[in-house]
């Protein structure tokens, strides 16, 4: 009913509450939209979150039985970590700008650099996978080369997808006359933050177990 | 039509229970030692299905014939009790009986799996392969000889991949396509897959265990009544499946050394 | 429009031109009946195969001369190879359970009237619930090749245990390309539950209407709701295993192959691997899969024998909470599929007493239904028959559980004609009659035309008595230790029992040909039905307030809002024995209760 649509347009909230607020030109949102996307991506990151623990599952198993060896991780692993955290820290700079009535060219700038230190970490990870070859191992060399490049390939698969919708979303930042969907915007924001926290956790896992 | 979906339901609980109650299905004989254990939790678990299946129907059936067709001016009227009964009930019943069943079904379980060997057991190792079994009998030395999957060879019967050759243990080792044991006696039964999953089941063993490539397992059984009995694989193992099959033949204990020794002679 | 953009700036705009109208649609009711139809080809296309198998088994020498032309490889002369018999049987059950009993009462309906009976104008994200759909379809497409190829489908059956369904061409014909369509066709299949799950949640998080509390959703809502939060990791879990299977079958890795194995000859080259590994893997998915199977049902069929009664369940929050404890517990009990398999032992036992602990919250919802019932004023027609008949096949499938999660007994009694009976009937019947309920039940509101009566009750009748037919022998066979997964019974031990078989086979075959009735008449009465009413069955909750069928945005941009939970009847209404859930009118109880 329109009483519901009204009532919502005339508040003006902070950042992350649910209520919708409008601001200067592109920055639209509804309230609907901003409030069904919210549940949508948590719920995302929980199935994501349940694959990685099967295979985390699966990596425990195979390391019970005699031929589990030893994987000597390759060091740009440790720069591609940087990396990521790095784009998580500029994403987070976007969203602040974003949140505030700034002009959105600004948070374009900080949403283009994220998208780039991801590619960056895409590239690096092809890095330690080429860096593996030149030492003759491969996918099925051993089961612990198994798991780092199964494992390291989804991850970074996710991550390309996390940075092609950076594109799409910072092409909406730098075309004013398109509206800007804050909503998708805090949804990449919680996927990207996960991808940063999933990749140090897998790191770690790689560490300690491969 | 709901007076017929309710003397429909009889018929159904009648009709279902009546092929139980009166025996047209029995058991295969019993001829292990713990599947007494076993066949007593059937009927008892039988006894507590059967109420609560027929139970069930014919509450159904009652309801929908009382209920249904009514005029619109009778009252509407709630279960005595209301939620709160029936969820006590479901509890109290279902909870007991799953005590019952559980505390008891694990001893028969106990017995087949955490009892340990005896130690005058008779050692057999069967093998599974697309698509039959064969065992192995340690011969006089009382060892098994190693098995080398490279030296498998069927045509020339070397199903084991033994070695006898360098391998001394595995020379007097008896291989068979019938697994004879001698009655009364606990049979040790390690268990080796070849290629994929299989399992071995005697009904009248009451015994079922899966072969996992990879796995060491065993079971152990004493069979308590001389005769011949089936072995049949039951776990999906490629095309010949429906025909993997061999035969536990359950001997006096002369008959038993006699055929080992024949067997050894070759 | 006013405020026109904040309006519609999440939902799609009203569709133009046939493509996005029909065919890639992001409407949910489209989604749905797109779910619908392709649940419905491969409903027939897994009874056909059925019946392929049970021909073959009790006339074996039967020439059925179109299968040679259908796979000469398979049916050379017409009669079914024993390979072949196993490949029917695995594409059997992966159809009927991916494609069926996951499509049909939780994707097809749920996609459907979800977002109405919740007052949405669609689901959360209408363009991930066209992809599902599509991906799905691409899955079922995938798994179809099989069939084309020359090698023919898979034969490790749906389970598809390793080291049989890893290793390749090896372990057997069509284990080589059949079974890697039918890899990549289950981790497509994962690809679009997750999806699919996703959108449920969301979209019964955040967008039900005004007043519409999660206690006020109807129990068909709760059921699809709790189904996707199940199916969510379920599916996250199987595309894993899938992934890690593909692997093994192309890649040369060792997850699921140990060591030492001699396959038709060939040492095979990998070692380490556990199959195990993929029984767990398997398992922690398939367990919940089969409550994702029959979750929607017991939703769908609680929520029309409310109707049907006339009056409410004795206790809506005792039924939704048994729903929530199964999805629960569900999760707990997968080792009861491999209480045989070699693992340790005590496993067994600790995953025998949740699996027997289920019996409860599965008893108290029988007890709410049967007790509901008491003192109601049931409606006869085709939906409650097929309601009241699921309680009766509930009941039934369900008490062959309590012999199978007992380990000792399941010693005896796995992979025996008892498992297949216990799961044809508590999974594939119930759950279908969940559905024939409800398609009978919301045709009209999808349709705006009513189905035939006479003919539905025709069709229940012989569905009801023919699957008992069918299936309560499979039982009394287990019994005496008949095994499962056979092409033919070559031994004595069988004989005197084939008998049954062919009474089976003859149940089967006459119960298959009535389901031709239930296909006509879906399609005769939508082109010559008569046309319905907005609210047929005086029912309370939103999809009844809208017309049939309904509008493109549910409810005509306007937004519902709720005032009653949806079972008030049995009341003073201002239109009968009910009032509907958006109605503000006050409830005046009929009766003193």
């Amino acid at each position: 009913m329109s009483s519901t649509t009204l009532s919502s347009i005339s508040s003006q909230a902070g950042a992350l509450s649910k209520t919708r607020h409008v601001t200067a030109q592109n920055v639209l949102m509804a309230q609907r939209s901003e409030r069904y996307s919210s549940s949508g991506i948590w719920v995302g990151v929980f199935a994501i979150t349940m694959s990685f623990a099967a295979f985390t599952s699966a990596l425990f198993v195979r390391e019970g039985t005699g031929d589990w060896t030893h994987l000597a991780l390759p060091q740009v692993l440790y720069l591609n970590t940087l990396l990521l955290l790095a784009s998580s820290g500029t994403l987070e700079i976007a969203r602040h700008r974003l949140s505030k009535e700034e002009g959105t060219r600004k948070a374009s700038g900080w949403v283009l650099v994220t998208l780039l230190l991801g590619l960056a970490f895409c590239v690096g990870q092809y890095r330690a996978w080429l860096d593996l070859r030149a030492q003759g191992v491969f996918l099925a060399t051993n089961p612990n080369s198994s798991f780092f490049y199964l494992l390291t390939f989804l991850h970074a698969l996710h991550v390309c997808i996390g940075v092609a919708v950076l594109v799409y979303l910072a092409g909406r930042l730098l075309a004013s006359h398109t509206t800007f969907r804050l909503g998708l915007f805090r949804n990449t924001v919680v996927y990207w933050h996960f991808m940063t926290v999933l990749w140090v956790y897998l790191l770690l896992l790689c560490r300690m177990k491969l | 039509m709901g007076k017929l979906l309710a003397i429909v339901l009889v018929l159904i609980a009648v009709l279902s229970a009546y092929p139980i109650v009166s025996h047209m299905f029995v058991l295969p004989q019993d001829i292990s030692t713990h599947g007494h254990a076993i066949d007593e939790q059937i009927s008892e678990t039988m006894v507590e299905a059967g109420i609560s299946f027929i139970g069930a129907q014919l509450v159904l059936a009652f309801f929908v014939w009382s209920f249904s067709g009514r005029k619109d001016d009778r009252p509407l009227k709630n279960f005595p009790g209301g939620a709160r009964a029936l969820v006590i009930a479901a509890f109290l019943l279902v909870g007991t009986e799953i005590l019952a069943l559980g505390v008891m079904g694990q001893k028969a379980w106990a017995s087949v799996y955490f009892t340990p060997a005896k130690p005058d057991d008779i050692q057999v190792q069967a093998q599974a392969e697309q698509f039959a079994f064969y065992f192995r009998y340690p011969g006089p030395d009382g060892k098994f000889g190693g098995i080398h999957p490279e030296k498998i060879d069927e045509g020339n019967q070397n199903y084991f991949g033994l070695d006898p050759a360098n391998d001394v243990e595995a020379r007097d080792d008896i291989v068979s396509g019938e697994l004879v044991v001698p009655v009364d006696r606990e049979v040790h039964l390690l268990m080796h897959a070849k290629d994929v999953g299989h399992s071995f089941y005697v009904r009248e063993l009451r015994i079922q265990q899966d072969f996992m490539p990879g796995l060491d397992l065993s079971v152990h059984f004493t069979a308590t009544k001389l005769g011949k009995y089936e072995i049949v694989c039951t776990q999906l193992c490629g095309l010949g499946h429906y025909n993997m099959k061999a035969y536990l033949n359950v001997v006096s204990q002369p008959d038993f050394d006699k055929w080992l020794k024949d067997q050894a002679g070759q | 429009m006013q405020e026109g953009s904040l309006e519609q700036a999440h939902v799609h705009a009203p569709p133009q031109g046939f493509i996005r109208k029909y065919i890639f649609s992001l409407d949910h009711k489209v989604i749905g009946k797109q779910y619908y139809a392709l649940a419905l080809v491969a409903v027939f296309t897994g009874m056909i195969l059925s019946w392929l198998m049970r021909i073959h088994m009790v006339w074996p020498e039967a020439k059925l001369p179109f299968l040679e032309w259908f796979s000469k490889n398979g049916a050379p002369g017409g009669i079914i190879t024993p390979e072949y018999y196993l490949s029917l049987l695995t594409m059997h059950g992966t159809l009927m359970v991916f494609f069926v009993l996951t499509n049909a009462p939780f994707a097809a309906f749920g996609n459907y009237f979800l977002p109405i009976q919740i007052g949405a104008e669609d689901m959360a994200f209408p363009r991930f619930n066209m992809m599902s759909f599509w991906t799905t379809f691409l899955a079922w497409v995938v798994l179809m090749l099989a069939f084309v190829i020359p090698d023919g489908p898979p034969i490790a059956g749906w389970t598809a245990y390793a080291p049989l369904s890893a290793v390749g061409r090896d372990a057997g014909p069509g284990m080589q390309w059949g079974a890697s369509l039918w890899g990549l066709s289950i981790a497509i299949f994962c690809v679009g539950s997750l999806l699919g799950a996703l959108n449920f949640i969301a979209t019964t998080l955040d967008l039900r209407a005004k007043g519409m509390t999660l206690m006020r959703m109807p129990l068909s809502s709760w059921a699809w709701f709790i189904t996707s939060c199940i199916a969510l990791l379920a599916f996250a879990v199987l595309l894993p295993a899938c992934i890690l299977l593909i692997l093994d079958r192309h890649a040369g890795t060792s997850f699921y192959i140990p060591a030492g194995l001699v396959i038709s000859d060939r040492l095979q080259p990998h070692s380490g691997g556990s199959p195990l590994l993929w029984q767990h893997l398997f398992w922690f998915f398939g367990h919940p899969e089969v409550y994702i199977a029959i979750l929607p049902s017991m939703g769908i069929v609680s929520h029309i024998l409310v109707n049907s009664m006339r009056k409410p369940l004795l206790s809506a929050r005792v039924v939704i909470y048994s729903m929530m404890s199964i999805g629960f517990l569900s999760y707990m009990v997968w080792g009861h599929h491999m209480f045989l398999s070699g693992m340790n032992p005590m496993s067994a036992l600790a995953f025998s007493f949740p699996t027997l602990t289920i019996t409860i919250p599965a008893t108290v919802l029988t007890l709410m239904w049967l007790g509901s019932l008491y003192g109601a004023k049931i409606q006869i027609n085709s939906a409650s028959l097929f309601a009241l008949g699921f309680i009766s096949m509930f009941v039934s499938g369900g008490v062959s559980g309590f012999f199978l999660a007992q380990p000792s007994i399941d010693i005896y009694l796995h992979a025996t004609y008892f498992v297949v009976g216990h799961f044809h009937m508590v999974m594939g019947v119930a759950s279908l009659f969940g559905v024939f309920a409800g398609t009978y039940f919301w045709f009209p509101k999808m349709t705006g035309r009513m189905m035939n009566e006479s003919l539905g009750k025709l069709h229940f009748w012989l569905t009801f008595v023919g699957t008992y037919c069918i299936f309560m022998p499979f039982h009394y066979l287990g019994l005496i230790g008949n095994v499962r997964r056979y092409q033919s019974f070559v031994d004595d031990f069988m004989a005197p029992y084939l008998g049954w078989h062919k009474f089976m086979t003859i149940a089967a075959l006459i119960t298959g040909a009535s389901q031709f009735i239930f296909l006509f008449n879906l399609i005769y009465s939508r082109f010559k039905g008569k046309p319905a009413p907005e609210n047929p069955w005086n029912a309370t909750s939103l999809e009844w307030s809208i017309p049939s069928p309904p509008p493109w945005n549910n409810f005509g941009a306007k937004h519902p809002i709720v005032y009653h939970d949806p079972y008030q009847y049995g009341v003073k209404g201002s239109k009968g024995d009910f009032v509907m859930q958006d109605s503000p009118e006050q409830v005046v109880s009929a009766s003193g209760d």
